[in-house]
């Protein structure tokens, strides 16, 4: 298929800034603590590792207080090859967050479909690209609290080439807390029960094969992978204060260059590494 | 003669074959009109070539005085020649040229002068009289034959090999040139009646014929009539004739039913049972999406899978991207129109195309930007591409069905080469792969799964799911059965024969499996046919009137790539020939009676003993299966990895590693090598090989390609016990039956099961530990999944070919080499003797029937020929009643050597033997080459639903000059209803295009008919 290339070949990335409201209750959820400055300076050292170590170039959405989420970009679009798909977040006040990545993207010439377009709202369908697992050769999308199976089904009729299958979320809210991409045909698991359940079904599901990279720590298993141009795998992690144990783990993997990056503030709040940044290779060309 | 009818006969060839191959596609249209339509092409050929040869053989054959054919190997000859291939049938004729151009009594021994005279005459007179001098050298020799030994034709009768029974009476009666019209018209509606795939024994009857109009994958219409009973079989080879399509078994013809549901007409059962009161309309489609299109063997079968997905693509079916759409939609611009040309290629010249379900201003923009930048790219190469891009859809070769769950939710079921997909709108919510499965079952309108348990489960547990009605859930249980076995098993297992437990479907996949299929096509060698891309407008056909054009291709670029990639059913298989050889041998052994009940011969009783513990082998395996099988996913990856690995090595391996394994078996066996020497004859010593392969490889199916690496080993220990391997056939044979038996299980129409567990990723291993028994069978069964690791394991069969061969050799005599054919499993081992050929007399009473097919070495002067054939010995287990058996040798050498004997021996139960050799002229120089050296020797053994393909090649030094022998021996197998002379024709036909460059030089026909119970 045109668009089949192995995993993490990107180019661009883009990233949304921490608001001032980082960490305030959406809207009457329960207030977390979360250190903002921290959080900020955590967003500069990933951006930093993006943009200079791993080498993408990055498009920085200005943050906006009006929604203290917006800096979980990942959520709102699910790309692949030439084409973005809007998503339906759960929270209804999410939706509007799309409005800024719209633009972005006709900027990057993406194709891009909108969820909420169908059907009036899409028959209440939802979905979050945390939820969503591409693994180059297919979609695993968990069903979650915040994903339903017409989101998933939107999904499948918006990426058409792919295999699109659907999975509990175990051992997580969402499908990337505990599982990602840690290579072109690796996928990081985390170790707990429910995601070895989750892990199984997939397993299940797929024709093709993935090496596991199983790591002992949840929070070690959202972890971003980027093949540079150049041919380098980079992995980034969350550091070894937030899984000292998994460390190792990664250590293991052959020829890379691993990038620890904390995010214990983003993950104070259910998100993660990959929570801030849509990944897009817009080098992708049709042979 | 040798020399000259040799190269004679080469020459000949090259010129034929192209003729040929063209007649054949134009006559297929023109054909349909004709009553006579379905056969014509066969037999016109043939004449056109048997005008050819007369005059140019006409010379050599009169100053050699020959032996004619004996009365008996005429009428043989008759009845053969309608299957025979043209380039014997033209051999035939210049056996006959020579009694026609010099008149004189010939100095055949055996037959009568004036009879011949008396032939003779009534030939000429039927070529003067009626000018149509083509047909009427077959006509004589009908006469000819039946005049001779009426009695004779009682036998014929008898046997039913060939259904002549009527005329001879006729005829007589009647003036010369009636006759000949008469018996010409006869011969037709025999042939029809053959090739139609009707039972010999019922020729008799006048058959209506009826015209089917098959849908081909360019959208044009293919008329075909066909005998009104004939099988689906018949249709499906008359259209891949048609399509010059060799590589077949991916492909099959569907018709709807009279709820419009799509269903594939089943080559093994009659076409007018199964479309009932629908209309005689079928579509040629694939039926079997191949994983790996760039392992197919040859550019047409790669466009016709193209056209298939076009089609699946633009209706639909096969759901895409924008930019897939557009990419593929590209390729197939530069395959049908070639380089873009800015000139000729206005924007416009796209919309004639359709590329999708929705086709967009926006999207022919892109294919036509895209096609732009595949200058240069051949069709074959756009094909190539296109298919790489189309494999990787997620939907590619899913075949999908409504069901409800338990639940009864609306989901989609779709069956794919790797298991079952369950589907809820467009997601993918449950998948079973193969190894996954215990057993496919449905019952009435439900569809169910026995799934083996998880690794935490300690139980299987079953899924069921509601199809709308009863025949859509056979239907998919036949969709399963069929691509289990295709992409599953390295053979397909057989359709119980047991009358036993009968309530349900015995429905089997009964064609070539994938294995099986790549292996026969990795041996096609045929010059890259030609054929002609029609625009792909014609599928999309709501649009019209744009220019067709048509792009021939002649780039092959993978071939030389893929050694074992390709599928065809190929029923050949060719190997490669060492540079110089020319003369191939190919020997075929086919088995026109029924294949299947020659598989499950003699010995009612004892047969049903076995079938009964086979039954409780079975349970036994299952439980087996359900113990060892239980795999994780992974494991099952791994599996499969080191399979593809082992395929990968093989693929890789050059033929001299073979070359090599070959030798070290035969060093390795010495027993049996010495064996040989001993007997300083040709032939093979046992053939406890072929004896196992007709059963083994229905018990095959669960013969696991792992296991077979790991039998490797075992196997090479049994070879050598060599001479204990004939002991141990008998023995062999019922256990397969057992095991056979066991995997039928009783089903009813209303609901069946199949076990698939017996499959590739099961350990069957562990299986054959258990059974001692197995254990001899898997020597065998090594032989029969050689597909994916041939060099892995010796084959017990090679083994025995080969030294077989080596002695041949060693005599100098471009031999045939004989296998033994034992095909019937149960009957039992043969025990090869051989005659010399000096005088070449088959005597055989081997119990199944054996084409072969020889070739003189025409390389040195002194080739000289010598044929042993040995005669196998029937063991009979049990009561013996009514065996006939009878040996015919053909031979239209001039060599003295021919001699055919017919013998009739009271041998085995239930079964009819005959074996019919058919041998092209040789001298009979008494070879002095220096003993041949065996270059390569290779068995490949591949089953059909009704046939099963062995070839042997030997290479032999001669002074310098190399030879290659190649036999081949094809069994079919099959119902009564089989048309055994049109599968052998056709396997002949295969084999001879596979190896354009080499000639056919004997052809040995086995019979074996079971009497009695089959035709009830």
């Amino acid at each position: 298929m045109a668009s089949v290339c192995p995993y993490g070949a990107f180019t661009h990335a883009i990233v949304r800034g921490i608001p001032e409201s980082f960490g305030k209750p959406a809207e009457g959820g329960e207030a977390i603590e979360t250190d903002m400055a921290r959080a900020q300076r955590q967003f500069g050292v990933l951006m930093g590792a993006l943009r200079q170590k791993v080498g993408l170039q990055l498009m920085e959405i200005p943050a906006d207080a009006e929604f203290p989420e917006s800096w979980r970009i990942e959520d709102v679009a699910v790309i692949q090859g030439d084409t973005a798909l809007i998503t339906r977040p759960f929270k209804e006040q999410r939706r509007a967050e799309a409005e800024a990545l719209r633009q972005v993207l006709s900027e990057l010439n993406m194709n891009v479909v909108e969820m909420g377009v169908e059907e009036g709202g899409s028959g209440g369908a939802t979905l979050e690209g945390s939820d969503v697992l591409f693994t180059g050769k297919e979609f695993f999308v968990g069903i979650s609290k915040h994903t339903n199976h017409r989101g998933a089904e939107v999904l499948a009729d918006t990426f058409r080439d792919f295999a699109v299958s659907t999975v509990p979320v175990c051992g997580g809210s969402r499908l990337k807390n505990i599982c990602s991409m840690g290579g072109p045909e690796t996928i990081i698991f985390s170790n707990s029960e429910g995601a070895k359940k989750t892990l199984r079904m997939m397993e299940q599901l797929t024709d093709n094969h993935y090496d596991v990279l199983s790591v002992p720590e949840t929070v070690a298993a959202n972890c971003v992978y980027v093949r540079s141009p150049a041919k380098v795998d980079f992995l980034l992690h969350p550091t070894v204060d937030e899984c000292p144990d998994s460390i190792a783990v990664f250590q293991k993997l052959p020829d890379y260059t691993l990038l620890p990056t904390a995010c214990s503030e983003a993950s104070k709040l259910g998100g993660a590494l990959s929570s801030f940044c849509l990944l897009i290779n817009r080098k992708f060309n049709y042979f | 003669m040798t020399t000259e009818g040799g190269s004679e006969a080469e020459v000949k060839k090259e010129p034929e074959k192209s003729p040929e191959e063209q007649q054949e596609e134009q006559q297929s249209d023109p054909s349909e009109s004709a009553p006579n339509a379905g056969t014509e092409p066969q037999p016109a050929p043939d004449n056109q070539e048997n005008v050819e040869a007369e005059p140019a053989e006409a010379e050599p054959a009169s100053p050699d005085p020959t032996s004619t054919p004996s009365p008996s190997g005429q009428k043989k000859e008759k009845g053969i020649s309608r299957f025979l291939p043209p380039w014997l049938k033209r051999q035939k004729s210049h056996s006959q040229a020579e009694p026609k151009d010099s008149p004189a009594p010939s100095d055949t021994p055996t037959q009568p002068p004036t009879q011949e005279e008396v032939g003779t005459g009534q030939e000429e007179e039927g070529t003067r009289g009626e000018g149509t001098a083509v047909q009427s050298p077959g006509a004589t020799q009908e006469v000819e034959s039946r005049e001779e030994e009426p009695e004779e034709e009682a036998v014929k009768a008898e046997n039913s090999v060939i259904g002549t029974e009527t005329q001879p009476v006729k005829e007589e009666k009647e003036g010369d040139l009636e006759e000949e019209v008469q018996q010409q018209e006869e011969q037709k509606g025999e042939e029809q009646a053959d090739s139609a795939g009707v039972s010999p024994l019922k020729v008799g009857k006048k058959m209506k014929l009826v015209v089917c109009h098959v849908t081909l994958l360019d959208g044009s219409q293919f008329p075909c009539e066909v005998e009104k009973r004939a099988k689906g079989q018949y249709l499906f080879s008359k259209v891949c004739e048609h399509l010059n399509l060799l590589e077949k078994d991916y492909f099959g013809l569907s018709f709807k039913d009279n709820a419009d549901q799509k269903c594939w007409l089943d080559p093994t059962k009659e076409i007018k049972r199964q479309i009932r009161n629908s209309q005689w309309q079928f579509a040629f489609n694939v039926k079997f999406y191949p994983p790996d299109p760039s392992q197919l063997m040859e550019d047409i079968t790669r466009y016709l899978l193209c056209l298939q997905l076009r089609q699946d693509i633009s209706s639909g079916r096969l759901p895409c991207s924008f930019v897939t759409h557009a990419l593929l939609g590209s390729y197939t611009l530069q395959a049908e129109l070639g380089d873009h040309d800015p000139d000729e290629h206005r924007l416009d010249y796209i919309s004639d195309f359709q590329f999708a379900p929705t086709q967009t201003k926006e999207l022919e923009v892109k294919v036509a930007e895209l096609h732009k930048s595949h200058k240069g790219m051949t069709p074959a190469q756009a094909d190539i591409q296109f298919l790489e891009n189309a494999k990787k859809l997620s939907m590619y070769g899913v075949d999908l069905h409504h069901a409800k769950d338990s639940e009864g939710v609306d989901i989609m079921l779709g069956v794919c080469a790797n298991g079952l997909l369950i589907y809820k709108d467009r997601l993918r919510i449950n998948r079973f792969a193969w190894p996954k499965i215990l057993k496919i079952s449905y019952k009435r309108c439900n569809f169910y799964i026995k799934i083996r348990p998880g690794e935490a489960e300690q139980f299987e547990s079953t899924v069921g799911f509601k199809l709308p009605n009863h025949r859509a859930a056979k239907r998919v249980w036949k969709v399963c059965v069929e691509h289990h076995t295709f992409f599953r098993l390295t053979s397909p297992e057989q359709p119980a024969k047991s009358k036993f437990l009968t309530l349900g479907s015995k429905f089997r996949y009964s064609g070539r499996t994938q294995a099986q299929t790549r292996q026969a096509s990795a041996l096609i060698h045929r010059p890259p046919p030609y054929f002609q891309r029609t625009s792909s407008k014609r599928s999309s056909r709501s649009l019209d009137g744009a220019p067709a054009v048509s792009v021939s291709d002649h780039a092959h670029l993978l071939d030389s790539a893929h050694t074992l990639g390709a599928g065809d059913n190929g029923r050949d298989s060719a190997l490669e020939l060492s540079s110089d050889s020319k003369s191939p041998q190919v020997e075929e052994g086919a088995e026109p009676g029924e294949g299947a009940a020659s598989a499950v011969p003699a010995e009612p009783a004892l047969e049903r003993k076995l079938r009964v513990q086979g039954e409780n082998i079975y349970v036994r395996h299952s439980n087996l299966m359900l113990e060892d099988l239980d795999k994780t996913q992974e494991e099952v990856l791994k599996h499969q990895a080191s399979i593809s690995e082992l395929k990968r090595s093989f693929m890789e391996a050059a033929p001299e590693p073979r070359a090599n394994q070959w030798d070290k078996r035969l060093t390795g066996s010495p027993a049996t090598s010495l064996r040989q020497l001993a007997q300083g004859s040709t032939e093979d010593e046992q053939s406890s090989g072929l004896n196992g392969q007709l059963e083994v490889v229905e018990v095959v199916e669960e013969t696991v390609v792992i296991e077979e690496v790991i039998k490797a080993a075992r196997s090479k220990n049994s070879i050598s016990e060599g001479p204990a391997a004939d002991a141990t056939a008998t023995e062999r044979a019922p256990e397969a039956k057992d095991e056979r038996s066991a995997s039928s299980d009783s089903e009813s129409e209303e609901e069946a099961e199949y076990h698939p567990q017996l499959s590739v990723s099961t350990d069957s291993a562990h299986l054959i530990r258990e059974d001692p028994e197995e254990e001899e069978q898997e020597v065998e069964l090594n032989r029969d999944t050689t597909p994916t690791n041939q060099e892995q394991h010796p084959i017990r069969e090679d083994v025995t070919a080969e030294p077989a061969s080596a002695a041949v050799q060693r005599e100098e005599q471009t031999v045939a080499q004989q296998h033994e054919e034992e095909e019937s499993g149960d009957k039992v081992l043969v025990i090869p003797d051989k005659a010399p050929n000096g005088h070449s007399h088959d005597r055989e009473t081997p119990p199944t029937l054996c084409t072969e097919e020889e070739e003189p070495c025409v390389v040195n002067g002194d080739t000289s020929h010598v044929d042993g054939e040995r005669a196998p010995q029937v063991i009979c287990c049990s009561e013996p009643p009514v065996v006939k058996t009878e040996m015919v040798t053909i031979s239209d050498t001039f060599a003295a050597q021919k001699t055919e004997i017919t013998t009739k021996e009271v041998p085995i139960v239930h079964t009819e033997t005959k074996t019919i050799t058919y041998e092209a002229a040789q001298q009979d120089g008494n070879g002095d080459g220096e003993p041949g050296v065996l270059m390569t020797a290779h068995t490949i053994t591949s089953e059909s639903l009704c046939t099963t393909t062995t070839t042997h090649i030997t290479k032999t030094l001669k002074g310098g000059l190399s030879e290659t022998r190649i036999e081949k021996r094809i069994v079919i197998t099959g119902d009564s209803d089989i048309d055994h002379d049109e599968a052998l024709a056709q396997a002949i036909k295969e084999a001879k295009e596979q190896h354009p460059d080499m000639s056919v030089t004997r052809v040995v026909v086995h019979k074996e008919t079971e009497l009695a119970d089959e035709d009830e």
